[in-house]
């Protein structure tokens, strides 16, 4: 953790405090009302209660590691059997046949509980989720649980919808419901923080549920209609597929990261080489996704991005002499432009997506050829570059050069956009 | 169309006449085979098979997880056997073939899973499972009970893949027929358990008055899970291709050194298999081979094709190679152990090497293998300044500098290995130049140099091979 990411911390705005506090008073206060008037069926909730413990308790422990800037691997669900149990109970109006009268406070009371509870070995090892974490899903579950249980329990849902196939179905829209309801809290509490722009993120946050919050919500819905027909028993049974997934999951997680840690020493080589300064590829690519995540691009966009910055320089390892501080933004565009040529070539042996090679490759061309990623990128590094050693006017001088090159290399959008992210104070200008 | 050998032909026809017969029963009009649902569960089946070999999961499905197992034990558990036999054979008909023969896979692949069915859904039947799936009134599945039989029915699913699969194999690759078999049932076992267990709970919610809404719902974590997996591959067979990348940006400045970062890999695995290290620890060991030169990024590249004498101060320069390979691989997490032989697969036993002089044990174990193997195929490798020595040449000048500069231990598992497998590197880092790849590999290479000039190389100078003679 560097000083500045702490700063940040300390100044936690104030929609990430209210979600926090209304998340934190909720669970109070369905811990106490539970303490007060006693368990409804006692059994059921020790069931799920200790679905979701295993299911936290098997979290990847490693889930919520990432870069400054929460960088590409960032987790979206990082202990899927927990948060399906909790749906699960949350959705549940069944028990083998017999009615259950357990409530929402109950419900996120149980769900609560075990989530805490499943935090503390984690949070012996120094690993612990974070606060917006545990506070988004405290708030999901209720919701979940404000739409089915009340409606059930008064028996209104028996009236309206019957007990057959439309059931599933209404089950199925309140999972649906609340992925989006946890879709715009996990946007909103990341926009609260960056001032990213909402639009991308809320889209960012939708299109990751395809994936794993899909299964969690299946799941949750499926496990909550096989207790209501076989009973508890369901459960175990259907750990099996989700820890399957989960399995799944955490490999490609292992392996996406090993992938960027090579990619990163890869970019690392044109350092260690003395072709670029010390830490030049990495701050290109922090200041690329900062500026992408501003010009509101998402996703595969930014994986994109963020390793084409990375490899940017890759064509000067071919260069028999190194470019003095390999500063090619200095360069005759001839030259600039084989460099180019060459990163690309190694680049596409990478196995990276082509995308990534084709913004290396048009990195010197003027900015109304390239698109938009190689425009980043290449004001991004070009700043870099030229804020060095310039003293403490270097950043301003430096963005000034970049606003005179508008006409034809760099694209004004982006450089406005540089500006901003710079006048945010999210990144220190070049050192070293 | 490449033919297929007559006894698969064979093998293939019967058991499509098998499955004809397993199926024949459903069309029979007192069989009373529930069609409808029949329609269902074979449309859904279609369907999943359509999704997961379409582009939304990737070209290539992963192993293992071939055909869509949960529809096919639903089935199993929900029709009579006739009509159980019969849910497959739609879906798997009309999936993409990837590999010619078209024709007889086309057959194949239904047959298979139409007799698999068959024999399961009679297990089921002959243990009761389906009075347990519906029992008293009203209508519940009798849990845990139920679980018997369908894990039995499950397992006998599997076994019957394992042992048409394992026919077809030794009939038309004439494979042995025990080197077919072995391997084939354990591997599927535990994902066909949790398919089966899937199935199960698809049947159950199939027939509760949820409806075939809700069995749907089990199939999406089942296909997140395929999905998850084949992203997996992707992405594990791009990391591979950029540490091939690393190595290619050796072999671009150090010309002289093509295809060596590879070699080295292997002759470190045949190490290793010799030490009888464990599986995971030969794969890290591989990277540490492949990668050990990775530091030659960092040296000028002046230097590294320099022609002549180096000069002790470019000499120097040469031998920070190890630590800037160990300064680049830090951050790599998985390599682990390699990044140790990294920095140290210079070092001697009696303390003369690079970079810290360590001494016999203290130099890792990981290290002492990579220098032995580097040693080795610097010795057997042709170089354009020089012929690669006879791999009898090269093993006697290790063993006589084992115990001064090379772990004996290494040694002698090197000429085992060697003895028993022979020294057959099957690959370059890269094939740009297949010729230069041949003589690369062919140690008394038709190479028309007149006569190898001897030249001290900075980073092996002091080295056993390429000593002057």
């Amino acid at each position: 953790m560097t000083r500045r990411q702490t700063a940040r911390q300390l100044r936690v705005p104030l929609t990430v405090r209210a979600v926090h506090a209304g998340a934190a008073l909720l669970a109070a206060g369905a811990l106490a009302h539970v303490l007060w008037s006693g368990l409804h069926e006692r059994g059921v909730a020790l069931a799920f209660g200790a679905l979701v413990l295993v299911g936290e308790l098997a979290r990847r422990s490693d889930a919520t590691r990432g870069d400054d800037r929460g960088g590409a691997v960032r987790e979206r669900e990082p202990a899927p059997l927990g948060a399906a149990g909790a749906l699960a109970y949350a959705l549940l109006g069944e028990n083998a046949g017999h009615a259950t009268h357990h409530g929402v406070l109950q419900v996120v009371a149980v769900a609560a509980a075990a989530f805490l509870a499943g935090a503390v070995p984690h949070l012996a090892r120094g690993r612990a989720p974070t606060l917006d974490h545990m506070a988004r899903r405290v708030l999901t579950i209720a919701f979940a649980a404000v739409l089915f249980q009340p409606l059930y329990n008064s028996g209104k849902s028996a009236e309206l919808i019957g007990h057959g196939p439309y059931y599933a179905l209404w089950l199925v829209v309140i999972v649906a419901l609340t992925g989006l309801c946890d879709a715009v809290l996990a946007a909103a509490l990341v926009r609260a923080r960056t001032r990213w722009p909402f639009g991308p993120l809320l889209r960012d946050e939708l299109r990751a549920k395809r994936g794993i919050g899909s299964a969690v919500g299946a799941s949750g819905a499926v496990m909550a209609l096989a207790v209501a027909v076989a009973g508890l028993w369901a459960l175990p049974l259907f750990c099996l597929p989700l820890l399957l997934t989960q399995l799944s999951f955490s490999r490609y997680a292992a392996v996406r990261t090993t992938y960027r840690q090579t990619i990163t020493s890869l970019a690392r080589a044109t350092e260690i080489a003395g072709y670029t300064p010390q830490g030049h590829a990495r701050r290109v690519a922090a200041l690329s996704r900062a500026v992408g995540h501003d010009l509101g691009l998402s996703g595969a966009d930014l994986v994109v991005l963020e390793y084409a910055a990375l490899m940017h320089d890759i064509g000067q390892l071919s260069l028999v002499d190194p470019v003095r501080h390999g500063a090619t933004a200095d360069l005759p565009a001839v030259e600039q432009r084989r460099i180019a040529l060459l990163g690309g070539a190694v680049v596409r042996q990478t196995g990276v997506p082509a995308d990534v090679a084709v913004v290396v490759e048009r990195q010197a061309d003027p900015y109304r050829d390239q698109p938009l990623t190689a425009r980043i990128v290449r004001a991004a590094n070009a700043y870099d570059e030229m804020a060095r050693g310039e003293g403490p006017g270097g950043p301003l001088a430096a963005l000034e050069r970049l606003r005179l090159a508008t006409g034809r290399d760099y694209q004004p959008e982006v450089v406005e956009s540089l500006a901003r992210v710079l006048s945010r104070g999210g990144l220190a200008p070049a050192g070293g | 169309m490449r033919s297929v050998p007559l006894w698969a032909g064979v093998y293939i026809g019967l058991l499509a006449i098998g499955a004809a017969l397993c199926a024949a029963p459903a069309f029979d009009s007192s069989a009373g085979t529930p069609w409808s649902e029949f329609a269902l569960l074979a449309v859904l089946y279609t369907g999943c098979e359509q999704i997961t070999r379409s582009r939304l999961v990737g070209r290539r499905a992963p192993r293992g997880m071939v055909g869509f197992f949960p529809v096919l034990l639903a089935g199993v558990f929900l029709m009579p056997p006739a009509a159980a036999a019969l849910v497959a054979v739609p879906g798997a008909a009309l999936a993409r073939v990837e590999r010619r023969p078209v024709l007889p896979r086309r057959i194949w692949r239904p047959a298979r899973y139409a007799v698999a069915c068959w024999a399961a859904a009679q297990v089921h039947v002959a243990l009761g499972g389906r009075q347990l799936l519906a029992a008293g009134s009203p209508a519940a599945p009798d849990f845990p009970v139920a679980l018997a039989p369908a894990a039995a029915a499950a397992l006998v699913f599997a076994l019957v893949v394992a042992a048409l699969d394992g026919g077809v194999l030794a009939t038309a690759e004439r494979v042995p027929l025990r080197s077919a078999w072995r391997g084939l049932f354990p591997r599927s076992l535990a994902p066909v358990l949790v398919h089966g267990f899937a199935g199960l709970m698809m049947a159950v919610l199939w027939r509760s008055p949820y409806g075939p809404l809700a069995a749907l719902l089990v199939l999406l974590p089942m296909y997140v899970s395929c999905w998850v997996f084949a992203q997996y591959h992707r992405e594990r067979a791009a990391h591979q291709a950029t540490i091939r990348a690393l190595v290619q940006a050796v072999d671009i400045k150090d010309e002289y050194t093509r295809g060596h970062s590879e070699r080295v890999g292997e002759a470190s695995v045949l190490i290793a298999r010799e030490l009888g290290m464990e599986d995971e620890r030969v794969e890290v060991l591989r990277f540490a081979g492949i990668l050990h030169d990775v530091g030659k990024l960092g040296v000028p590249t002046r230097l590294l094709r320099k022609d002549g004498p180096l000069t002790p101060e470019e000499r120097r320069v040469i031998e920070l190679h190890p630590e800037y390979g160990h300064e680049m691989v830090r951050g790599i997490g998985f390599l682990g152990e390699a990044r140790s032989a990294i920095l140290h697969h210079h070092e001697r036993l009696d303390g003369s090497g690079y970079p810290y002089g360590l001494v016999g044990r203290q130099i890792p174990e990981f290290a002492r293998v990579v220098a032995v193997a580097d040693a080795f195929d610097a010795m057997t490798s042709t170089r354009s300044y020089r012929r690669g020595r006879p791999v009898a040449d090269a093993l006697t000048e290790l063993k006589r500098c084992a115990g001064r500069q090379f772990d004996p231990q290494m040694v002698r598992a090197l000429v085992r290995a060697l003895g028993r497998h022979g020294w057959c590197p099957a690959v370059t880092s890269d094939e740009p130049e297949p010729q230069q790849r041949a003589a690369a590999q062919a140690a008394p290479a038709p190479m028309p140099t007149p006569a190898p000039v001897p030249r001290p190389r900075g980073d092996h100078a002091p080295l056993a091979g390429d000593r002057p003679r």
